[in-house]
């Protein structure tokens, strides 16, 4: 069975990156422009795994982590955070709030990878 | 007229007048009863009988020479301002009574002089005050048509019974307070009344004699200048009567300061200074009118008369001769007036006096300490109400026995030059501050022997033995004592020499002793307080030096026995709240033991409260060397103070400047990091798409399809362009920031421009759906920078693009002219501006609170590059408020 990955980001350039990094290594992915499309899309699928930026409009990431805790089904979706806030502070935030891993803006795409399928197998 | 109308018609009058008090009293708050009309008019209760009667009947006999007793006041008024307000000053501060207690107070509370200035004013009073029922007798029995009717007892005297009408009118509204401080606002409102009455019936009985029973001044006076000796009753005589005038003039300008019922009604009846100001035009009006009908009133009664006996009463008779009887009883009903309004203030004051400056200080001190305080207010207001009646009823028989014989006018002159005897230590005190109580004792004394010697004895010598050897011989035989020559001056009026004696006596005795006496260091203390009293209001209850040990507790036990628990209690309170003291303080200082003393005087008088105090208290004595240290001292200590206080505020004003600052900077610092924090993520941003799609285009590995490929690479240009835009507006912020940018000015039309500006950015709003408006096309020109005004433009419109809803959005661009400048506004129907962002949204770095975990719509610098722009250009830009839907921003170029 295909494992499954929810991209949220709202810049279309690195979701095009990522969603094509992904594809080749067999995932299903889905796609998100910011929080509130991502909580519908977790409305009728259970990724494995999901990639969340921060800042982004409407539902920023936090928010959306959070809703993702207080969701039963979700609890075995692991979250990773992706984004340019690399301070310190800001990655303690990010795993305080339950994400599995904080990666950070600009990456590099094989790291990304090793790193998702690290969580997944 | 029958008797009983006549008693019918007073006892009405009386009425009248106890309602108006009444109301007044009530109603004490009221500008009807506050105003500088009634302060005017109650300074009238100077024109007594005396003036209403008294001065045609001078005017009949001796010409013009009624007109001093008013010159003198008229010269006074314009020194009012300085000389009364500073009396005023002070007596309210030291809760001043009466003349005596101001006497007493200037001269460090001596209680003797306080008694003595009592009595003087009692002697100087009294035949006053019968001269008032002298009047009434008078005219009542010209009024009464039953002339076989003489009076022959106390009881058959309606006189007497007028006397007490009026003395249960002062009792009842003259002693409601204790506190003698106090204003008696409706005895003022119906003296007020009074003035009014007495200048009306006055002035109509006036136009009454001289345009219906004559015809007109001319008339009068060129029927009586054809009668002997006129000349001389309308000119001045020479040197002998220019002296004569002076001194009249000299004793009537001091009478209006010095007369009990006068500083009674211009100082302690006072409630604002102000009211002054319109009393030193308005009071010499007043006198003025009072005085237009005198001379032809007199006139036309010799005339008519024949003679000039009954003289003063024409006023009275004219009418009567007329048939007018109307007329006449309005004329009696002004100068019942003129009397009671005279006799109800004289005795108020006089009864302050007598209870406050004699009686209590004399006798009945020890009493009060072991009463209990409510019995002690009953006590001070039973001394007053028995006062008042023993004054009235004194002046009653004085009239019997002395008056009958005398003129109102010489009465009235025996009251002044006694009177003026209190005006060396009143008006030299005021400004002299050697003036001692000792000198001013002797000069008082002195001068009042000489007056009675020169004045007094000869009346009423004369009018018990029947004979005037006394004035024709002198005492045993010596001319040179002769009592209206004393010395061969025999050229003067017998007032006129009275006065100038004993002035003269009293004048040299106050400055000799004062000059050669120190007094004690309370008198200085005092005296400088009275003369510097402008610096001295500023030290307040610190100004009195006292050294000694008291406690708070035996000081409250004094006050509560005349002010009562609740009273005391509050007093301290207020006191202790003032000089921030605790309350339970114990040691008593020398502001409380001031304080103390002020609290009292308006209940006790000056003199008691010091004697009052000093029983609980043990006073040690000071050297005045130590007083003018101590005073010194104080004086530095309130500017010290002060300088403290302002320094204080200067400092916490300064700290909350720095906390202000600090505050601005912590923002500005956060505000850096967030706008760096800011720039930093727009500039991965790009850097990321394009490090990611390098890197999936370098994997050889891959066999990606050609049109992905495509798309990789067309991303990475994106990304690279949009990279180099951010760092062109960081650069270009920096420099506008810096004032490195110069403009290039040129004469332009900024409609064209707007079109420029909304062609440019018309693809992104087409791809949103969103329509752009330009409202006003009508052309014009002026000097801007057009590249710059075209930023700022775009960004304006490329923002509204961004808040505007898709497909619904709408923007209007519309400029107008106006004020030498353009307004241009770029509207829009987006979400709008959050309430508490207006004010921020154009300063550099700001962005809106949640931007930090939102995506920001922006570099952060797109609306502070643009006010920096339109600020350059001199102009302003601002968002503007209150609107409905969505946002409008605006911004000006000025033009010349």
């Amino acid at each position: 069975m295909k494992k499954k990955i929810l991209i949220v980001d709202d810049e279309p350039n690195i979701v095009m990156s990522l969603e094509y990094t992904f594809k080749k290594q067999n995932f299903e992915v889905f796609i998100a422009r910011d929080g509130s499309e991502a909580l519908e899309i977790l409305k009728h699928q259970i990724p494995n795994v999901i990639l969340l930026d921060i800042m982004m409009p409407n539902v920023d990431g936090y928010q959306t982590l959070t809703h993702i805790k207080n969701t039963d089904s979700l609890r075995n979706t692991k979250v990773v955070f992706l984004t340019a806030k690399n301070k310190a502070s800001d990655i303690e935030k990010g795993l305080k709030l339950g994400a599995d891993k904080y990666l950070t803006k600009p990456f590099s795409v094989k790291k990304i990878v090793s790193e998702i399928l690290e969580l997944v197998t | 007229m029958n008797n009983y109308t006549l008693i019918f018609i007073i006892i009405i009058y009386l009425a009248v007048l106890f309602y108006i008090a009444f109301v007044a009293e009530k109603k004490h708050q009221s500008k009807w009863v506050n105003n500088p009309y009634v302060y005017t008019l109650s300074l009238a209760v100077y024109c007594s009988a005396w003036t209403y009667y008294g001065s045609v009947g001078i005017a009949a006999n001796s010409g013009i020479n009624f007109l001093p007793i008013y010159l003198g006041p008229v010269i006074a008024a314009p020194l009012w301002i300085v000389v009364l307000r500073k009396i005023i000053r002070i007596s309210k501060q030291h809760k001043i009574s009466s003349i005596a207690d101001f006497i007493s107070l200037r001269y460090g509370n001596n209680r003797f002089l306080g008694a003595l200035v009592t009595v003087v004013c009692l002697f100087g009073t009294l035949p006053y005050i019968s001269l008032q029922l002298k009047a009434v007798s008078e005219t009542f029995e010209i009024m009464s048509d039953d002339t076989s009717y003489i009076s022959t007892t106390v009881i058959d005297d309606s006189t007497f019974y007028v006397a007490l009408l009026l003395a249960v009118f002062a009792t009842f509204f003259g002693t409601q307070n204790t506190d003698a401080s106090e204003k008696h606002k409706g005895i003022i409102a119906s003296v007020a009344f009074e003035s009014v009455l007495k200048l009306v019936f006055f002035l109509v009985i006036g136009i009454y004699i001289t345009f219906y029973l004559y015809e007109g001044t001319t008339d009068i006076f060129n029927q009586i200048s054809i009668k002997e000796n006129f000349k001389s009753l309308s000119t001045l005589n020479g040197v002998e009567d220019g002296f004569n005038w002076f001194f009249m003039i000299a004793l009537s300008f001091m009478a209006i300061f010095l007369l009990p019922r006068q500083f009674q009604v211009s100082v302690l009846e006072n409630n604002r200074e102000k009211h002054l100001k319109k009393a030193i035009w308005l009071f010499p009006l007043y006198l003025l009118l009072f005085n237009v009908f005198v001379i032809f009133i007199a006139w036309a009664g010799k005339l008519t008369f024949g003679t000039t006996e009954n003289a003063e009463y024409y006023t009275l008779l004219l009418p009567l001769q007329n048939g007018n009887s109307f007329l006449a009883t309005l004329v009696f009903l002004g100068g019942f007036s003129a009397v009671i309004s005279m006799v109800i203030v004289s005795t108020l004051a006089l009864s302050t006096m007598v209870s406050n400056n004699l009686i209590i200080p004399y006798g009945f001190l020890d009493k009060f300490i072991k009463n209990q305080p409510e019995r002690n207010s009953k006590y001070i207001k039973n001394i007053r109400r028995i006062s008042i009646f023993t004054i009235i009823i004194t002046a009653y028989f004085f009239y019997v026995s002395f008056s009958k014989e005398l003129s109102l006018y010489s009465i009235g002159l025996i009251s002044f030059v006694i009177i003026a005897q209190l005006a060396p230590s009143f008006f030299i005190g005021l400004y002299w501050n050697r003036g001692s109580a000792k000198a001013a004792i002797i000069g008082t004394i002195a001068g009042f022997l000489i007056t009675v010697y020169t004045l007094v004895l000869p009346f009423t010598l004369s009018a018990y033995t029947g004979t005037d050897d006394f004035t024709q011989y002198g005492l045993m035989g010596v001319s040179n004592l002769k009592p209206y020559a004393l010395f061969g001056i025999d050229f003067l009026s017998p007032p006129a020499h009275a006065f100038f004696w004993s002035m003269t006596i009293n004048l040299l005795c106050y400055l000799t002793f004062s000059l050669t006496s120190k007094g004690n260091y309370r008198e200085r203390n005092y005296a400088e307080m009275f003369v510097d009293s402008k610096n001295f209001t500023t030290l307040q209850d610190s100004a009195l030096v006292w050294k000694g040990e008291a406690y708070v507790s035996d000081i409250k036990n004094v006050l509560i026995r005349f002010l009562g628990e609740k009273r005391a209690t509050r007093a301290l309170n207020i006191f202790f709240t003032k000089y921030k003291l605790p309350k339970d303080t114990q040691l008593a200082d020398a502001r409380l033991i001031n304080f103390s003393e002020k609290l009292l005087t308006g209940s006790i008088g000056s003199a008691s409260a010091k004697i009052l105090i000093a029983s609980v208290v043990k006073e040690e004595q000071i050297s005045l060397v130590e007083v003018l240290k101590i005073l010194e001292e104080s004086k530095e200590n309130i500017v010290s103070n002060k300088v403290l206080l302002e320094k204080s505020n200067e400092l916490s004003q300064l700290s909350t400047k720095l906390k202000d600052a600090n505050n601005e900077l912590i923002s500005k610092d956060r505000q850096k990091d967030e706008f760096l924090d800011t720039v930093a993520h727009e500039l991965k941003t790009p850097i990321t798409g394009i490090r990611a799609a390098t890197e999936l285009l370098m994997d050889e590995d891959d066999d990606m399809p050609k049109e992905t490929k495509a798309q990789f690479l067309k991303n990475i240009l994106q990304d690279s362009d949009r990279l180099g835009r951010l760092i062109h507006n960081i650069l270009d912020f920096e420099k506008l920031e810096t004032g490195r940018l110069h403009l290039d000015m040129q004469y332009k039309d900024i409609q064209e421009t707007i079109v420029k500006a909304i062609s440019s950015i018309s693809q992104i709003a087409a791809k949103k759906e969103v329509t752009i408006i330009n409202h006003n096309t009508h052309s014009f020109s002026t000097n801007y920078d057009e590249d710059r005004i075209l930023q700022v433009l775009t960004n304006l419109l490329s923002n509204a693009i961004k808040f505007c809803s898709p497909k619904s959005g709408k923007i209007i661009v519309d400029y107008k002219l106006g004020n030498e400048k353009v307004e241009i506004s770029v509207t829009d129907n987006g979400k709008g501006i959050p309430e508490e962002d207006y004010d921020y949204i154009f300063d550099k770095f700001y962005q809106s609170k949640d931007q930090n975990t939102r995506k920001p719509q922006g570099s952060g610098l797109g609306l502070a590059i643009t006010k920096q722009i339109v600020e350059k250009h001199n102009g302003k830009i601002w968002a503007k408020k209150d609107v409905k839907n969505g946002a409008s921003l605006v911004f000006t170029i000025p033009f010349k």
